[in-house]
C-alpha cells in the first residue's frame, strides 16, 4: 500500500517535471548588462522567443563583467552552470584554457545544424575569438574600439578652428596647450587608460604588447610593453597631467561624466560610449580616429577591440545545445546585428551588419560613428594589432593602473612604472602557465 | 572561590556541547582545513585539474613586495579604525551619561549608523568625498584643498578608515554606555565629595572600571578592522590608489575571486588565520593582566 502510494508520487513528480522540459527546452544565458543595454539585450532575447516554440532562453544578469565571469566559474565548479556565459575579452585566454568546461562555439553549430558562417564577421573581431586555426570558440557579441571625441565649443572658446587637424598627437598636444593657455581645467581626459593607452596604442602603432603574438601562440607569453615608443607616450601623458593638461579621472569610464558635461576638450574612449554623449551633451561634438605619433612608420596600423563574447559552456544535453546553436545564429543574423550597432554605438561585427547599416544611411544620418570600424579595418591586421590573449588579464590590467596613477601622481617616471607592471605582470602570467601546463 | 559544576556521567555535557561543537567542526575546521590543503596546490579556476607545489605559494607570497607591504598597511589601517571608533564612541558614551533631557533621543540617534550595511556606509562616504561630484570634495576645493583620493592613497586610507569608523562607533558607543551605566554611582559621587574634579574622576575611577568593556570591545575591533570593512574598502577603493589601501583580507578576494589564483588565495587565507590567532592570544596574554573585573 505505502509502495504504490509512493510509486504514485514519484510517477507524479516525475511526469511534473518533464513536461515542461517537452513544451519548450530552458536555455540560461547569464550577462552583464544593465540599464539600456539590459534592456535591449531583453529585447533580443523576446524576439527570440516569439519566434519560435522549441526554446525558452532565460536572460539572468550577474553583475558586471568580472562577477558574471566569477559566478560562470563558481557555478561550473558546483555543476550549476548556465549554458552561455558572457565573457569580456579580458578573460579570454582564461575560458580558452578551461578546455573541459567549455564547448566550442564551431563545435555547437556544427552538431545543432544551425546556418552559420564564421567568416562573416570582421576579421579583428574574430581574430580575437578564434584558434589559430580559424575555429570560432566563442560568439562575439558587443565590440568597440578606442576612439577620440572632440568637444567643439571647447576649440572655438579657445581660439582654435574645430575642424583643426587632430589626426596626430603631436597636433593634439599643441592643441592641449592653447586649451590649456585659455583657461580650461581639462583639457584631455580618458577612460580605461591601460585599454587605450597601452593595449590599443601598441596595436596601433603595431608595436608587441606581449612576445608570441600577444600571447596567441603560446603561454609563456611575456609582456613587452615598456619599450621606448609606450614609454615616450605616457611619459608625454604624464608631462600632461603634471601641466594640467590632463585630467585622470578613474580606472574605467569616470571621465565620461567630465566630458558630457562638457568640462573637457578631448575624451579618449570606447566608440560604445557614443550613446551616452550623444544623449547627454549641450555642446556640440564629433568622433574622430584616435590620434598616433606621425614619428612612427607605419602608424596607424589598426586598433583592436573590447567588449565580450558568448561562451557555451560543457555539460548539458545534446537537445539543450541545439537551442543554443539556434539561439546564437539568430543573434548573428545581420537584422539583429545592425540593430545592436545603431542603437548602442558597438561595432557591427559582421560584415553584412555594415553594409545594411550603411545602406539604411545610418552613417550619413549619425556622422562619425564609422570612424571605429575604418579604423579597426583599414588594414590588414599584423601579429601585434590581432587582439592579446593573455591569462589573469583582470590582474593584469589592475596593476597597469596602478602603475599608470604612479606616472600621473608624479611618484614615478614612465620607464619606472612601466618596468613595474611588466614584472609584476610577469609574474602572474608565469603563475597562469603554471596552473594551465 | 571558584564556582565549580560537575555533571555526573559524561552523556549530558556531551550531548549539551555537541550542537557548538557541530558548528565550530561544519563552518570552522572543515573549510579551515580546505584552506590549509589547497595552499598547496595551484588550480585552474574551473576546478578541472591542479598542481601540488607543496610550499611554493608562501614562496610566492612572500616574495612579492605588495604582498608584504599589506601587512603595514592592514597594521596601520586596524589601528586607525580601532583608536579612532573606540575613542570617539567612548567620548561620545561619556557625554551621552552626563545629559538629563533627551537620553533617548540622543542613543538612538547614536546607534542608528550600526544599522548601515558597511558596503552601504562605503557609497555613502562615496558620494560624499567623490572627486568631481560629491560635496565634501567640493567644499574642500572652495578652501583650496585638492581632494582626489583615487590618486592619493593619504586620503584614500583617510576615507576607508573614517567609512568603517563611522558605523563602528555605534556599537563602540552600546558598549561603553552600558558599561558606564554599571559604574556605581555611590563612588563617583564619593570622589567628587572628595574634591576630584571630572578628569580626575575619569581617569581613576571610571577607566578602570571600564577595562574589561574596553578589553572586549579591543579585540573585537581589531577582528572587525580585519575582516568586516571588505564591503568599504571594496565600494570606496578596491583596494587602490597603488594599493594603498589593500588590506589583506581584501588581497584574499582580489586574487581568488578577481584573479582566480585560488593557490595563492588559500596560502593567504591560511597566513590570515595564524596572524589572527596569534593577535588573540597576544591580546589575552598581555593586557587581559591588566583588565579588572
Amino acid at each position: 500500500m505505502n509502495k504504490t502510494l509512493l510509486g504514485a508520487v514519484l510517477a507524479c513528480s516525475i511526469g511534473s517535471a518533464a513536461l515542461p522540459a517537452s513544451a519548450a527546452t530552458e536555455i540560461q544565458w547569464w550577462h552583464a548588462f544593465t540599464g539600456r543595454l539590459g534592456d535591449l539585450l531583453a529585447e533580443q532575447i523576446e524576439k527570440f522567443n516569439a519566434s519560435q516554440s522549441d526554446f525558452v532562453v532565460v536572460g539572468t544578469h550577474k553583475g558586471n563583467y568580472s562577477e558574471t565571469l566569477n559566478a560562470g566559474i563558481a557555478a561550473f565548479r558546483a555543476g550549476e552552470q548556465p549554458h552561455i556565459l558572457m565573457v569580456f575579452e579580458v578573460g579570454t585566454a582564461t575560458m580558452m584554457a578551461a578546455k573541459g568546461a567549455i564547448k566550442p562555439v564551431y563545435e555547437v553549430m556544427k552538431e545543432g545544424g544551425a546556418t552559420f558562417n564564421a567568416d562573416a564577421y570582421l576579421a579583428p573581431v574574430k581574430g580575437y575569438y578564434t584558434t589559430p586555426d580559424g575555429e570560432m570558440l566563442s560568439l562575439p557579441y558587443n565590440s568597440s574600439t578606442p576612439v577620440l571625441y572632440v568637444n567643439r565649443d571647447a576649440l572655438t572658446e579657445a581660439g582654435l578652428d574645430p575642424d583643426m587637424d587632430l589626426s596626430t598627437w603631436e597636433q593634439v598636444d599643441e592643441a592641449l596647450g592653447k586649451i590649456k593657455e585659455a583657461g580650461s581645467d581639462c583639457p584631455l581626459t580618458t577612460a580605461w587608460q591601460s585599454w587605450v593607452h597601452l593595449e590599443n596604442f601598441s596595436a596601433y602603432h603595431d608595436l608587441p604588447f606581449a612576445t608570441k603574438d600577444n600571447g596567441f601562440t603560446g603561454l609563456d607569453t611575456e609582456l613587452a610593453f615598456n619599450a621606448p615608443l609606450q614609454v615616450a607616450h605616457i611619459q608625454a601623458m604624464g608631462e600632461w597631467a603634471r601641466d594640467g593638461k590632463f585630467l585622470y579621472a578613474g580606472r574605467r569610464n569616470e571621465g565620461g561624466a567630465n566630458f558630457r558635461a562638457g568640462d573637457c576638450a578631448f575624451f579618449t574612449e570606447s566608440s560604445a560610449g557614443y550613446a551616452g554623449v550623444k544623449a547627454e551633451a549641450s555642446f556640440e561634438f564629433e568622433i574622430r580616429p584616435l590620434p598616433y605619433w606621425s614619428t612612427v612608420k607605419g602608424a596607424p596600423q589598426n586598433t583592436i577591440i573590447g567588449g565580450s563574447s558568448l561562451w557555451v559552456l560543457s555539460g548539458h544535453d545534446a537537445e539543450e545545445y541545439k537551442g543554443v546553436s539556434q539561439f546564437l545564429s539568430f543573434l548573428s543574423s545581420s537584422d539583429i546585428q545592425a540593430k545592436w550597432h545603431q542603437d548602442t554605438g558597438y561595432l557591427p561585427i559582421t560584415t553584412e551588419a555594415y553594409e545594411q547599416t550603411k545602406a539604411e544611411g545610418f552613417y550619413d544620418k549619425n556622422p562619425g560613428t564609422d570612424i571605429a570600424i575604418l579604423q579597426m579595418t583599414s588594414k590588414p591586421t599584423t601579429a601585434n594589432s590581432k587582439g592579446l590573449r593573455l591569462g589573469s588579464f583582470d590582474q593584469i590590467r589592475g596593476i597597469i593602473d596602478e602603475e599608470l596613477e604612479a606616472v600621473w601622481t608624479g611618484d614615478k617616471d614612465a620607464q619606472e612604472a612601466l618596468d613595474s607592471a611588466v614584472a609584476r605582470g610577469n609574474q602572474l602570467l608565469r603563475r597562469f602557465e603554471q596552473a594551465n601546463r | 572561590m571558584e564556582k565549580r559544576v560537575t555533571f555526573r556521567g559524561w552523556r549530558l555535557p556531551l550531548i549539551l556541547i555537541l550542537p557548538q561543537a557541530i558548528i565550530t567542526a561544519v563552518f570552522f575546521f572543515w573549510p579551515a582545513g580546505q584552506a590549509i590543503y589547497q595552499s598547496a596546490f595551484i588550480p585552474d579556476p574551473f576546478g578541472l585539474k591542479s598542481q601540488f607545489v607543496g610550499l611554493g605559494n608562501f614562496e610566492y607570497l612572500f616574495s612579492d613586495p605588495y604582498y608584504l607591504a599589506s601587512f603595514r598597511t592592514t597594521a596601520v589601517f586596524s589601528i586607525l579604525v580601532t583608536v579612532v571608533s573606540m575613542s570617539v564612541a567612548l567620548w561620545l558614551a561619556l557625554m551621552a551619561d552626563r545629559i538629563i533631557k533627551g537620553t533617548g533621543t540622543y542613543r538612538t540617534l547614536l546607534i542608528w549608523p550600526y544599522a548601515v550595511a558597511p558596503a552601504v556606509a562605503g557609497v555613502l562616504w562615496l558620494f560624499i568625498f567623490n572627486p568631481n561630484v560629491g560635496i565634501a570634495s567640493w567644499y574642500l576645493d572652495q578652501l583650496g584643498y585638492d581632494w582626489n583620493h583615487k590618486l592619493n592613497s593619504g586620503q584614500a586610507m583617510g576615507l576607508v578608515v573614517l567609512a568603517s569608523s563611522w558605523g563602528r562607533i555605534s556599537y563602540n558607543f552600546l558598549f561603553f554606555l552600558a558599561g558606564l551605566q554599571a559604574v556605581p554611582r555611590s563612588v563617583i559621587e564619593a570622589a567628587a565629595i572628595d574634591g576630584a574634579h571630572f578628569w580626575k574622576r575619569f581617569r581613576t575611577i571610571i577607566f578602570p572600571l571600564l577595562s574589561p568593556t574596553t578589553f572586549f570591545l579591543l579585540v573585537v575591533n581589531v577582528v572587525y578592522s580585519f575582516f568586516e570593512t571588505f564591503g568599504v574598502i571594496h565600494t570606496i577603493t578596491s583596494g587602490g590608489p597603488q594599493q594603498a589601501t589593500t588590506i589583506l583580507v581584501y588581497k584574499v578576494y582580489a586574487d581568488g575571486f578577481v584573479g582566480q589564483d585560488l593557490g595563492s588565495s588559500a596560502a593567504q587565507s591560511v597566513v590570515l588565520l595564524v596572524v589572527v590567532g596569534i593577535l588573540t592570544v597576544v591580546q589575552f596574554k598581555f593586557i587581559e593582566r591588566r583588565v579588572h573585573y
